[in-house]
C-alpha cells in the first residue's frame, strides 16, 4: 500500500519573534500578526479574515495596538492585514484597553443591522458572529433606530439562497469566487449599508464551487437551497469521511440527524483539499436515500421474474450459480479500496481466475500495462503540483473529472502564472481558467503533440483516464517521462480506481501491484492468503471479458458497481450481461438489475466504513455516518458467498481487510515493463464528417447525482461544439440544433460555436438531454456525421 | 496683515483666461519647455525644495511623492489628478479648471517629466460637465499646439460621482474600470498604483502649482507662506459672507484676514462656526478668527487645512441641523466596505435626527461621542473619520445648543433665517 509523504523541503524559512501580549513568539518572515496569535493560543476575533483568501481588512474586527521599535501606530490596526515585522510589540484585547473597545465598537455596529432571527437561521448554532458576539459583544443593545430590511432570500443560483439582511459584507464569498475559484460571478454592489452581495444581470452563480461560499460565509447569509430550514447544527451528528464521487479524495463531513444524512461539508485537509470541496461533493448525496434504493436480495426464478429472496437463499443461488463455472469480475471505480481487495480476492481464491477489471470505460492493453508499469505504487502529489515547473493535462479536463486539482493547479497559476499546457481538441472553460496554452488536435492525434513537448524534471504529466481512448497516448506520455524526468501523475475521474489498482483488481496485477506473472509476487500473496497456489494466467480486460462472455468463453459474471450504460460498447456488454449468469452487487436498481440472476444489495458510502485510494495514493478513510441495517460492504457479501462455494476468503470484516491490505507490505520486485504502442494518428474523414470528441460534465446524469434537482440547475448546458469553420460551411449559428448521427444512431443538441480543431465535433458524454455513449456507442476519435438539424 | 497674493488665479478676471492663447500671452508652456530642458531628478529635487505640498488635504510634500516612484525600473509610470472634488464645501478646483484648465495641463507635463511617466489622467468628478468639457477642449488645444503628444499624453476620465472616488486609491479603482472602494495599503501607489505600476496621485491644485514654482525658482516660492507651510493656495470662501469665492493667499492668512478682505459675514450677522478644510475637518467658531490657516496652525488649533473650503455659518444656522446634513451626506457616501464607517453612519444619522426632532436624553450625546470614538481611527480609509469630525467638533462647541433640542421638544431655529431668500417674503 502506498502512503504519500510529504516532501519535507529543507529551506531555510526566515522567522521573525514578535511579542504578542507578552508572550513571543517566531512566526515565518510574512506571517500575519491575526496567524502568529493564534500560535500562541490567542484568538483575535475576525470575520473577513480567512487563512486561504487574501487579506482584505474590511470588517476591522480584529483591530489590536502594534508597535515597532517603540513607535506605535497612532490606531489600532486590523490584524489580519499586516504582516510581522522584527522587533513588533502587539496587544490584543487582552492586554490593550484600546483594542478592546475597537472590538466591541465594531462588534457592535455589525449588529446593528443584522437581524435577531437566530432562532430561525440555518447558521444559528455554529455562526462566528453569533459565537464573536459572545466573546466580544455587549449584552444589550444600545441601537433604537430602524434596520434596513432586504427581500429574503434571493437565489443566486438554483443551490445558493442570499440573506442580504445578515450579511456582515466580510466579502469572503466574493474572494473565493474570484481568487480561489476563478469564478467572479458574484460581486458586491451598490454603497454603503446597502451594499449587497450581486450576481450579474442574467448570469447567476453558476460555479461549480459555489457551497465553499456558504460554508465560509460567517453568518447566515448565504444558505444552500437544499438544507435551508432542515436543521439546526446541534441536533446534527458529525462524522469525518471520505468524498465518494472522483478521485481528488477531499477529505469531508457527513451530517446525520436520526439516520438521515442532512448535509456534506468539505473537511480541512491542507494537503489535499484545503478547506474546499465542489458542489457534487457537497450537495450530491439523496441517492444514498433514494426511494428505489435495492433493499433486498432478488434471485430471479425459474419463471425468469427476479423476485425478493432471504439472504440465505439469495447467497446459496449466486454460489450455485458460480460453483464450476468460468466466471469472471467487473467492478467498477466506485469501490472503497477495502471492497476492491474483497473482489481481488474473491476472484483469485472463488473463482480461480485473473479475470478481474476495475475499468468500466473504454479499455485497452496498453491502459493496463501503464498502470502496472508507470502508475501502481507512484507518489506523485498535489504538493507536485506546488513545486512544478510545468504542468501538462492529458486527456484530463481538472475542473469537470477532478475539480481539486482544478483549484490546487489554478492556485499556482493565480500565486506565480505556473506554465500549463493542456493537449485537447476543445478549450474548454477550466483550461481557458487557468490561462493554459492550449495545444490543439484532432481526436486521436494527441500522441504528436505530447511527443513534442519538451520539459524538466520538475515538470508533471497529469494524465486522465480518457488518454486510453487514444491509442498510443500513455506510451508517449511514458516516454516523454522517461526522457525528461517529468512526474506522472494518473487522475481517473472515480473514487476507487487508484484503490482498485493497488488492491490488484486488474487482470495484470495482484494487491500490492504485484504482477501475476512474477512467481514470488504469486508466492507472496498466496502465502498471506494461505491458499496453495493462485491461477497463473493473467487475466482479462474489461473488454475481453465482455468479448469471452458472448463468444461462450466465460459462462458468469460478477458485477459489482458497474453501469454499462458508462462503456462505450454498450450494446455488447448488455449482450454479454443477457446471455450469462449475473450476480449484480449494487445500491440501486441499474441496467445490470434487469439482466441479472441474483442482485445483492449493498451499503452506500455513509452506511459503512472503509477508505479510498485519492489519483495520490493517499489513503482517504472514513466511517459510516449512519447507522443502518443495510451496512452490508460488499466484501462482507462477497465473503458470504465465497463461503457458500466452500472457498473461503475470510473478509468478514471492513476492519479485517483493512488489516490484511496493511500486512501487504511493500512490492520490491521488478515491476511489469511497459511495451510502447505505436499511435495511429487522427482518421481520415470527408464533408460532414466530423471526428468525435467528448468528456463528462461535473454535473451531469450520474447515478450518484439522482433526486439533487438543486445541483442540477447550476449544470452546464449540453451543447455541440464546432468549430467556426465548420459552422461557416453548415452554415449553422450559435443555438441552432445541431444532429450528429452515425450508423448505430444519433444525438439532437444546440450548437455553440467555440475553440475546437476544425475537424472536431464535441458533445458531453451522460449529460442532459443526451446519452453519446448509448445513442451513438462509439467514442473518441470515431467518425460521425455532423448536419444542420 | 497678509495680502492676497494671485499666482493660480492671477488672469481669472481675464474674459478669456481659460484658452491657450491667454494662457500662453501669459508665459504659459515656458515651464515645462524649461523643466523639460532639465534632468528629471533636478526637477524633483525643484519642487522638493519649493516645499509645495499637497493641497488634496494631507499636506504631504509633493516632490517627496514624486521621489518614491521608482526609477530605472522599466515599468510603465502614471501620474494620476484626482479631480474628483466632491468634499461638502470643497469648490477650489472647479473654478480653477474652468478658468484656467491649462496650468493644469503644463503641470501634468512637468510631472510626468519628473517621474517619468508618458501618461496621465485626469479623473473628473461626473457632475461638472462644464468643467469636463472645459478641460478637453484643453486637452485638445495642447495637443494641437505641440504640447501633449510628443511623449506626454493625457487622458481625462469622468468619474460617475462617487465621494469615495476622491480617496487616491478607490479612484485607482475606478480608473481602472471598478467599482470605487479604497485598496489596502501597502503596496503604495508609488509602488503599485495604477495598473499595478509605480503612480503618483496628485490633486489638481498641487499639480497646477508646479509651473509656476518652476518659472519662478523654488525661492520666490519658499518666500511666502510660513515655515513649513510654503506657497500660495486658493482659499474657498463659502456660505454666509457678503462676498464668496476663491481668494488666493500665502498659507498662514487668517480668516479673519480673509473676511476683512472679502468683505465679511453677511450684514448684520455674526460668525458662528465655519469649517477651515470642508465638512470632514473639525469646526471652528469665532475664537479661531486668527488661527493660521495653514497645515501646522490649523492643526495645533484641533483641525486640519484639508482643502482650505472656508463654509460661513452666521448665528441664524442650528448646527444641528447643519451637522445631520453632513452625516446624511457621509451615510449615503459610504463606500460600504468597512463596518464603522458603513454601519456607523447608517446609526449616526438616526440619533442625530431623533436630536434634532428633540427626541433623546443627554445621554445620547454621550453615545454619540462614544459611537464617534468607535469609528474615528477604527476604519477602512479616511472618510470614516471625516465623518465623525463635525459631530465631535460641534458637541464639544455647542454641547448646549444639542441640549435645547431636546428641552426646546425640536429645533430652536427658524430654518428660513439662515437662508439666503430670508425676508424676501417678510
Amino acid at each position: 500500500m502506498t502512503t504519500t509523504q510529504e516532501n519535507p523541503t529543507a529551506q531555510a524559512v526566515e522567522l521573525i519573534t514578535v511579542v504578542i501580549d507578552g508572550f513571543e513568539v517566531s512566526v515565518p518572515k510574512g506571517t500575519l500578526v491575526i496567524r502568529a496569535a493564534e500560535k500562541l493560543g490567542i484568538q483575535i476575533p475576525r470575520f473577513c479574515d480567512h487563512p486561504l483568501l487574501d487579506p482584505v481588512g474590511a470588517c476591522r474586527q480584529c483591530l489590536v495596538d502594534i508597535e515597532i521599535n517603540g513607535r506605535a501606530f497612532p490606531k489600532p490596526q486590523a490584524s489580519c492585514t499586516i504582516p510581522v515585522e522584527p522587533n513588533m510589540i502587539v496587544k490584543t484585547q487582552l492586554t490593550s484597553a484600546v483594542a478592546e473597545k475597537a472590538q466591541r465598537g465594531v462588534m457592535e455596529l455589525l449588529l446593528v443591522n443584522h437581524p435577531l432571527d437566530c432562532p430561525v437561521c440555518d447558521k444559528g448554532g455554529e455562526c462566528p458572529l453569533q459565537n464573536q458576539a459572545m466573546s466580544t459583544g455587549n449584552g444589550e443593545t444600545r441601537f433604537e433606530g430602524v434596520k434596513r430590511t432586504f427581500e429574503k432570500p434571493v437565489a443566486i443560483s438554483s443551490q445558493v439562497l442570499l440573506d442580504r439582511e445578515r450579511c456582515v459584507l466580510c466579502a469572503r464569498c466574493t474572494r473565493f469566487s474570484e481568487q480561489i475559484a476563478n469564478d467572479p460571478f458574484i460581486t458586491l454592489n451598490e454603497r454603503g449599508a446597502l451594499q449587497q452581495v450581486g450576481i450579474y444581470e442574467n448570469q447567476p452563480f453558476e460555479s461549480y464551487f459555489s457551497g465553499n461560499t456558504v460554508q465560509i460565509c460567517p453568518v447566515g447569509a448565504l444558505t444552500g437551497a437544499t438544507y435551508r430550514f432542515r436543521a439546526r447544527p446541534f441536533d446534527l451528528v458529525s462524522t469525518p469521511s471520505a468524498c465518494e464521487h472522483c478521485a481528488s479524495g477531499c477529505d469531508m463531513r457527513t451530517d446525520v440527524r436520526r439516520g438521515k444524512t442532512l448535509r456534506r461539508l468539505a473537511g480541512d485537509d491542507a494537503a489535499v483539499n484545503e478547506e474546499w470541496n465542489c458542489d457534487k461533493g457537497r450537495w450530491a448525496f439523496k441517492y444514498v436515500t433514494a426511494v428505489d434504493r435495492l433493499t433486498t436480495p432478488l434471485v430471479r426464478g425459474a419463471d425468469g421474474v427476479l423476485a425478493p429472496a432471504s439472504w440465505p437463499e439469495a447467497l446459496a443461488a449466486a454460489a450455485a450459480g458460480l460453483k464450476g463455472k468460468r466466471a469472471a469480475v467487473l467492478v467498477g471505480g466506485r469501490a472503497t479500496t477495502e471492497d476492491a481487495y474483497g473482489y481481488s480476492k474473491f476472484a483469485r481464491i472463488a473463482l480461480g481466475t485473473n479475470d478481474i477489471d476495475f475499468r468500466a470505460r473504454v479499455t485497452t492493453d496498453e491502459e493496463r500495462d501503464f498502470l502496472a508499469a508507470k502508475v501502481v505504487g507512484s507518489t506523485t502529489t498535489y504538493r507536485d503540483i506546488d513545486v512544478a515547473d510545468h504542468v501538462v493535462l492529458v486527456g484530463f479536463e481538472p475542473e469537470e473529472e477532478s475539480p481539486i486539482v482544478f483549484l490546487r493547479i489554478n492556485k499556482q497559476v493565480r500565486k506565480r502564472a505556473l506554465k500549463v499546457s493542456a493537449v485537447a481538441t476543445k478549450l474548454s472553460i477550466g483550461v481557458d481558467k487557468l490561462k493554459a496554452e492550449f495545444i490543439k488536435v484532432a481526436p486521436g492525434a494527441e500522441s504528436a503533440a505530447v511527443a513534442a513537448l519538451s520539459l524538466t524534471a520538475k515538470s508533471i504529466i497529469l494524465v486522465g483516464e480518457r488518454a486510453s481512448e487514444s491509442t498510443g497516448l500513455l506510451s508517449v506520455v511514458a516516454q516523454l517521462s522517461d526522457k525528461s524526468g517529468a512526474k506522472i501523475a494518473w487522475i481517473p475521474r472515480r473514487a476507487g480506481e487508484r484503490g482498485a489498482l493497488e488492491a490488484g483488481a486488474l487482470g495484470a496485477l495482484l494487491p500490492g501491484g504485484r504482477p501475476v506473472a512474477d512467481a514470488a509476487a504469486r508466492v507472496d500473496i498466496s502465502t498471506l492468503w494461505g491458499v496453495p497456489s493462485l491461477p497463473v494466467n493473467p487475466g482479462r480486460t474489461t473488454s475481453e471479458i465482455v468479448e469471452a462472455l458472448n463468444s461462450g468463453s466465460l459462462d458468469a459474471v460478477v458485477v459489482g458497481g458497474v453501469d454499462p450504460l458508462d462503456m462505450a460498447n454498450s450494446v455488447e456488454v448488455l449482450a454479454a450481461l443477457k446471455k450469462s449468469f449475473v450476480i449484480s452487487l449494487e445500491i440501486a436498481p441499474s441496467a445490470v438489475t434487469e439482466l441479472a440472476d441474483v442482485v445483492l444489495p449493498v451499503a452506500a458510502i455513509t452506511e459503512k466504513s472503509g477508505s479510498f485510494l485519492n489519483w495520490e495514493g493517499r489513503p482517504r478513510a472514513f466511517d459510516s455516518a449512519v447507522s443502518d441495517s443495510l451496512n452490508r460492504s460488499d466484501l462482507r457479501i462477497l465473503s458470504a458467498v465465497a463461503d457458500q462455494m466452500g472457498e473461503s476468503i475470510m473478509l468478514g470484516t471492513v476492519t479485517q481487510a483493512a488489516r490484511e491490505i496493511a500486512s501487504l507490505g511493500k512490492w520490491d520486485g521488478a515491476r511489469a515493463n511497459f511495451a510502447s504502442v505505436t499511435a495511429p494518428g487522427a482518421q481520415k474523414i470527408s464533408g460532414n464528417e466530423a471526428l468525435l470528441n467528448s468528456w463528462r460534465r461535473l454535473l451531469d446524469l450520474g447515478t450518484m447525482q439522482k433526486g439533487e434537482a438543486n445541483l442540477a440547475g447550476t449544470a452546464r448546458k449540453s451543447v455541440a461544439v464546432i468549430s467556426p469553420k465548420r459552422a461557416e460551411s453548415l452554415g449553422v449559428k450559435d443555438g441552432d440544433i445541431l444532429r450528429v448521427s452515425n450508423g448505430h444512431g444519433a444525438i439532437s443538441l444546440p450548437a455553440l460555436v467555440e475553440d475546437i480543431h476544425d475537424d472536431a465535433v464535441w458533445v458531453p458524454r451522460n449529460s442532459f438531454g443526451t446519452q453519446t455513449l448509448i445513442s451513438l456507442n462509439a467514442a473518441h476519435g470515431d467518425v460521425v456525421t455532423v448536419v444542420k438539424a | 496683515m497678509t495680502k492676497l497674493a494671485p499666482v493660480l488665479s492671477a488672469h481669472w478676471d481675464e474674459k478669456d483666461s481659460f484658452t491657450i492663447a491667454a494662457y500662453t500671452r501669459h508665459g504659459g508652456y515656458k515651464a515645462s519647455a524649461k523643466a523639460l530642458a532639465m534632468e528629471p531628478d533636478a526637477v524633483i529635487q525643484l519642487v522638493k525644495d519649493s516645499g509645495l505640498r499637497g493641497r488634496g488635504g494631507a499636506g504631504f510634500p509633493t516632490g517627496m511623492k514624486w521621489g518614491f516612484i521608482p526609477q530605472g525600473d522599466e515599468k510603465d509610470h502614471y501620474l494620476v489628478v484626482n479631480a474628483d472634488e466632491s468634499e461638502p464645501g470643497t469648490c477650489k478646483d472647479t473654478p480653477l479648471l474652468m478658468a484656467n484648465p491649462h496650468v493644469l495641463i503644463e503641470g501634468c507635463i512637468i510631472a510626468c517629466h519628473a517621474i517619468r511617466a508618458k501618461q496621465a489622467f485626469i479623473y473628473i468628478r461626473g457632475e461638472v460637465t462644464h468643467v469636463v468639457r472645459r478641460v478637453n477642449q484643453a486637452i485638445e488645444d495642447a495637443y494641437k499646439a505641440g504640447h501633449l503628444g510628443k511623449g506626454i499624453d493625457i487622458v481625462l476620465h469622468v468619474g460617475a460621482g462617487a465621494y469615495i472616488c476622491g480617496e487616491e486609491t478607490a479612484l485607482l479603482d475606478s480608473l481602472e474600470g471598478f467599482r470605487g472602494q479604497p485598496r489596502l495599503r501597502p503596496p503604495f501607489p508609488a509602488i503599485a498604483g495604477l495598473y499595478a505600476r509605480p503612480t503618483v496621485v496628485n490633486n489638481v491644485e498641487s499639480i497646477a502649482s508646479v509651473p509656476a514654482i518652476i518659472a519662478n525658482g523654488a525661492e520666490w516660492y519658499q518666500g511666502m507662506g510660513t515655515e513649513k507651510s510654503k506657497g500660495t493656495t486658493l482659499y474657498s470662501l463659502s456660505g454666509h459672507v457678503t462676498n464668496p469665492g476663491q481668494f488666493e493667499a500665502p498659507l498662514g492668512i487668517t480668516l479673519r484676514e480673509i473676511l476683512e478682505l472679502s468683505g465679511g459675514v453677511r450684514a448684520g450677522h455674526k460668525l458662528k462656526f465655519w469649517t477651515p478644510g470642508g465638512s470632514s475637518t473639525p469646526l471652528f467658531t469665532d475664537a479661531h478668527l486668527d488661527t493660521p490657516l495653514d497645515y501646522e496652525g490649523v492643526s495645533a488649533a484641533g483641525s486640519m487645512l484639508g482643502t482650505k473650503a472656508l463654509q460661513i455659518f452666521d448665528e441664524t444656522t442650528c448646527v444641528v441641523r447643519a451637522v445631520l446634513r453632513w452625516t446624511e451626506f457621509y451615510k449615503h457616501e459610504s463606500c460600504g466596505k468597512c463596518t464603522p464607517c458603513r454601519e456607523g453612519t447608517w446609526w449616526l444619522v438616526q440619533i442625530l435626527r431623533d436630536l434634532e426632532n428633540g427626541v433623546g436624553t443627554e445621554d445620547d450625546l454621550a453615545k454619540l461621542l462614544d459611537l464617534c470614538d468607535n469609528i474615528m481611527g477604527r476604519s477602512f480609509c479616511a472618510l470614516g473619520d471625516g465623518a465623525t469630525s463635525p459631530i465631535t467638533s460641534s458637541i464639544q462647541y455647542f454641547r448646549d445648543e444639542y441640549i435645547a433640542h431636546l428641552t426646546n421638544g425640536g429645533c430652536p431655529f427658524d430654518p428660513v433665517k439662515s437662508t439666503l431668500f430670508s425676508g424676501a417674503n417678510a
